[in-house]
């Protein structure tokens, strides 16, 4: 049985193109397609780039800032102008798989369609039956890339397809590979194809190409990608100290479905990944992903576990704040995260042990400290709560001793911060997280 | 004019009308919330460390009701001119999202069983006489067995810290053994104890009282409520009262139940929405909606419903019945009409002892809702025949974190000079070495202290104020008088250098320019007899059966325990009725 995220699916996708045509579908059939089609959709996280608040869902208009110019996700919604309504299921296909447009021109790879090219038949059909029938259309057009030429010629984007992108037949083969049960195979279809977590969880090339799409192509597959909007994606493989090692499967699914649990919080990106993506999988899928996860072996395996050090929140809890940013601490943290360092989770995070601060790179420490952070209410668990901004409240020689102490304390044992980093790390500050719009409401 | 229906309007977003936003949407009612206040949100406006900005926050008022706009006029007898109260001291009322549930300090108790029945109890114990000419004294008209299930479940939505007594009839651990019998455990357990609480506590069981933990909706502990929201623990920096807890940890309708109203697509919140009537059909029996003021464009909005839902603060709730026409306005000369009626206050005084100079009290430290308390000197849990008087005051250490400016403002207390080197002492020995002791007691209601339409006043809106008329009486100056004087030996017990005993003086008249609490109650009260009260025990108007009103508003009586939770047992008890009965067929649920 594999691997369509609804078999089912894949038997009306066949029955369609047997048939001709979507809308000879039995009005039952067609909802059923509906309902698996939005399901492939959130498992896919599309709306996380292509929906963008008082546009309309799926209108498109994001702009992805790059040095030589803007990028503007485009609009999905069915409308035959501005929006994919002319798309054939097999043009559809071809966008999303191949990243090839309707007339032909390369989308960029921020499409993550190396990743959708291992996505199932019987998804696409889904998907498509979904995008076409389910979606209202939004007639708004959204604004036109501003690259200019001659780097706008998407030429090179052709060629990057032709060297980076796997075929669809390669993907599909690679998607059949056997792995251990019928769970982590489920599991790793949902990760390096619809999920597409290697997008930013991978490392990439020069040419920005993930340099692994799958953990068949070795341990740098979700070994920790580059920073985006100012945060760095961490390990997702066994990796001590910077991976998931030491998270069950309960605390990936608990964190997946609600975007907290007692080792963490989602922040940055990961927010809109699990807000509009995996918090609407089922339990089912969610375990099967865990499983997955839990099986990818270390990157980096001569690192030594981490183990708690009770030696700073002594310290601290004997009035002795004289290490280096421990005042600091005392001051602006310890009150949710706590002189241990264990927080209050799931409300506040635990910093004792926590991959996020533990990695060589410090740039989301410093720059959660910096802008704060909003995690938003999710339907199973619906309270937000915000970390907020000090970046307007303490020097760059503060926050580099603060951090420097989290990163020390409780066994962490991560490198010091100097100001002169952090104040490097404000030129990529995100916009506080408050301030950005997202307002969680409690 | 084209008005939008709705299922059911609830007026107010604090938790009175959260609960009922929740329980009627629960129910797959459509609902809309009028709050004429702004939008509050934690992460905004109660941003670390901005929220804990005293001059931001509690002096300027950054949670609290614009006077500008609206306000209530206030006398203190029938002969005079009552004048607008322009300057918030006396009593705070909320405005915004949350309303004075996001700025309370999060006392949480239920409600002494014999205080609602408490016009039969005095009368069973020391005969009708006892009670004073001009005294309305009533009965609420349910009981405590039937509240406790609500009086439980707004315990598990509040997240409440405590420690019982008995459960189901056993003993269960070292709580207020006064206090009625529960079903269940309290969701966490008792707050940790200052040292001025554990100070009071020995010394309170020394002279022989019974000291027990504060019921505090402050989280003693990280805690998910059955809606799913989760709370992060207290964590004692004393920014309850005034204040949108920035630690996720006291309990307001913000945290504890909007977001997960939020997500149902059948519920609508309007903020800037000031509600000046509610309509009525043309024989007045039926409510057909509301008008509101829409803030942000100045135009006015009809919106019609099924269901009007009453629930603002305990003032606002009467003045829009007094606006809307909804009942027979009360009128003291002739004693008829309920509109108004038993409009009650609580009798709050604070006394002082000083320590010695080796401990400290740091008063800066403090959660809203921890203490220690005493209730052998409240409701009916003392011999009042030899007294005189009717009610009585819990007693207790309540430190609740004394803000530097507030401090400042209310000097270093006692016979400490009033400025220079003695003063700075003063005020040093008194903020670190002090504690203070609340006699936290009840008010009667009176048949000349009530709530009117002013004749001279109006809002911004062209509306005529609401008129207070209220002064203090001898029976509750002498109940004041009577429990002070229990306070004296306790603090002689704790080895107080020195103490100072605060009480209501004999003939002491109201005086609105200092805080004294914001438990006002009445004016829309609950009964059995619709010549004497508003609404009926499930809280429905007696003449206009489509519209419960819910609030302190239907308190005949001022009860010695602040009324947060019992305004929530009310609001979840009114809205089970609505939900299982009103829904089914509509009309009054009591017969008149």
């Amino acid at each position: 049985m594999k691997y369509g995220l609804f078999t089912r699916a894949a038997f009306f996708g066949v029955a369609a193109l047997l048939a001709g045509s979507v809308s000879e579908l039995r009005a039952e059939d067609m909802s059923a397609l509906i309902a698996q089609g939005k399901y492939v959709a959130e498992a896919s996280d599309c709306s996380a780039c292509h929906t963008v608040r008082g546009r309309g869902e799926f209108a498109g208009g994001m702009e992805f800032k790059l040095p030589i110019g803007s990028l503007y996700s485009s609009n999905i919604t069915p409308d035959p102008t501005h929006g994919i309504g002319a798309y054939s299921e097999a043009e559809f296909s071809r966008a999303v798989r191949e990243g090839v447009r309707r007339d032909g021109a390369s989308l960029y790879p921020a499409m993550p369609f190396p990743s959708y090219a291992r996505m199932s038949d019987g998804d696409l059909h889904a998907l498509y039956v979904y995008f076409m029938k389910g979606v209202q259309p939004v007639a708004l057009a959204v604004p036109p890339n501003s690259i200019p030429w001659p780097l706008s010629i998407r030429l090179p984007m052709t060629i990057w397809r032709a060297v980076f992108s796997p075929s669809v037949v390669a993907a599909q083969k690679d998607v059949n590979r056997p792995l251990r049960d019928d769970e982590i195979e489920r599991g790793a279809y949902l990760v390096e194809g619809p999920g597409h977590c290697g997008a930013c969880h991978s490392p990439r090339g020069m040419a920005l190409q993930e340099k692994a799409l799958s953990n068949s192509n070795g341990s740098l597959f979700l070994s920790g990608g580059a920073a985006i909007d100012g945060f760095v994606p961490t390990s997702l493989r066994q990796d001590q100290r910077t991976g998931l090692a030491g998270w069950s499967e309960d605390d990936i699914v608990q964190f997946l479905a609600t975007g907290r649990n007692r080792r963490g919080e989602a922040f940055g990106g990961m927010t809109d990944a699990i807000f509009h993506g995996t918090q609407h999988l089922t339990d089912a899928d969610l375990h099967a992903m865990a499983r997955y996860l839990l099986s990818l072996q270390p990157h980096q395996p001569t690192l030594s576990a981490w183990h708690y050090d009770p030696s700073a929140a002594n310290a601290l809890q004997a009035g002795d704040a004289s290490a280096q940013g421990a005042k600091v601490y005392v001051d602006h943290c310890e009150a949710c995260h706590r002189s241990d360092g264990r927080g209050y989770a799931p409300a506040f995070p635990p910093l004792a042990g926590n991959p996020v601060l533990m990695s060589a790179d410090p740039a989301s420490l410093v720059h959660v400290v910096q802008s704060g952070a909003v995690l938003p209410g999710m339907t199973k668990a619906p309270s937000a709560f915000a970390m907020p901004a000090y970046s307007g409240i303490l020097s760059s020689q503060q926050i580099a001793d603060v951090v420097t102490f989290i990163r020390k304390a409780w066994g962490n044992n991560a490198a010091p911060v100097t100001a002169a980093m952090v104040e490097e790390l404000r030129k990529s500050a995100p916009e506080s997280a408050i301030k950005k719009g997202i307002i969680p409401l409690n | 004019m084209c008005a939008k229906k709705v299922d059911a309007i609830v007026i107010g977003a604090g938790w009175a009308g959260s609960i009922l936003a929740k329980e009627l949407t629960e129910a797959g009612l459509s609902v809309v919330m009028l709050e004429r206040g702004d939008e509050r949100a934690t992460a905004v406006e109660g941003d670390y460390p901005s929220s804990i900005d005293e001059l931001r926050g509690a002096i300027r008022h950054r949670l609290f009701q614009n006077l500008s706009q609206s306000t209530v006029t206030i006398r203190n007898t029938l002969d005079q001119e009552a004048l607008p109260y322009r300057r918030l001291a006396a009593f705070l009322p909320g405005e915004g999202v949350g309303g004075a549930g996001l700025h309370w300090s999060g006392v949480h108790f239920r409600v002494a069983p014999d205080d609602l029945a408490l016009r039969t109890n005095v009368v069973a114990r020391y005969g009708k006489n006892f009670i004073p000419e001009g005294m309305n004294l009533q009965d609420y008209g349910v009981t405590y067995e039937e509240l406790e299930p609500f009086f439980d479940k707004a315990e598990k939505v509040f997240g409440t810290s405590g420690e019982p007594y008995t459960i189901k009839g056993k003993i269960a651990g070292n709580g207020n053994r006064f206090a009625p019998d529960r079903s269940d455990a309290f969701p966490l357990p008792a707050m940790g104890e200052v040292y001025s609480a554990s100070l009071f506590r020995s010394a309170a069981a020394n002279v022989g009282y019974h000291p027990y933990a504060l019921p505090a909706a402050n989280a003693s502990a990280q805690y998910t409520n059955p809606y799913g929201v989760q709370m992060g623990p207290c964590n004692f920096c004393g920014y309850c009262s005034g204040y949108d807890c920035y630690m996720y940890s006291k309990a307001s309708p913000n945290v504890n139940i909007l977001p997960a109203l939020r997500q149902d697509p059948k519920f609508t919140l309007i903020t800037k929405a000031h509600v000046l009537k509610v309509n009525l059909d043309a024989d007045n029996k039926k409510a057909t909606g509301v008008s509101y003021l829409d803030l942000r464009t100045k135009k006015q909005v009809e919106l019609d419903a099924d269901l009007v839902i009453i629930s603002a603060f305990q003032f606002h709730n009467v003045h829009l019945m007094l606006l809307s026409g909804i009942g027979q306005p009360y009128n003291p000369q002739q004693n008829t009409g309920t509109v108004g009626r038993n409009f009650v206050y609580q009798t709050i005084t604070t006394s002082r002892a000083w320590l010695s100079p080796k401990q400290y009290t740091n008063l800066f430290v403090g959660a809203g809702g921890a203490g220690v308390a005493i209730d052998d000197f409240n409701s009916m849990n003392f011999d009042h025949g030899p007294l005189g008087f009717v009610g009585g005051s819990p007693v207790w250490v309540n430190q609740a974190g004394v803000k530097p400016i507030a401090a400042a403002v209310g000097g270093p207390g006692g016979k400490a000079p009033t400025w220079g080197e003695g003063y700075k002492e003063a005020m040093v020995d008194t903020y670190r070495h002090s504690l203070t002791i609340d006699a936290h007691g009840s008010n009667m209601a009176y048949r000349d202290v009530y709530l009117d339409l002013d004749p001279t006043y109006s809002n911004a809106y062209g509306q005529p104020l609401l008129r207070m008329t209220f002064n203090w009486k001898d029976n509750d100056i002498r109940m004041n008088q009577y429990v002070v004087g229990k306070i004296e030996p306790i603090i002689k017990a704790m080895g107080a250098t020195k103490y100072s005993l605060g009480m209501l003086k004999d003939g002491e008249v109201f005086d609105t320019r200092r805080y004294q609490t914001t438990h006002l109650g009445g004016g829309a009260i609950m009964g059995t007899d619709p010549k004497t009260s508003c609404v009926n025990r499930y809280l429905q108007s007696w003449d206009v059966s489509n519209v419960f009103v819910i609030g302190a508003s239907a308190f005949p009586q001022g009860m010695g325990y602040n009324p947060t939770g019992m305004v929530a047992a009310l609001a979840y008890w009114a809205a089970y009725h609505i939900r299982t009965t009103y829904l089914k067929n509509p009309g009054p649920m009591v017969q008149a």
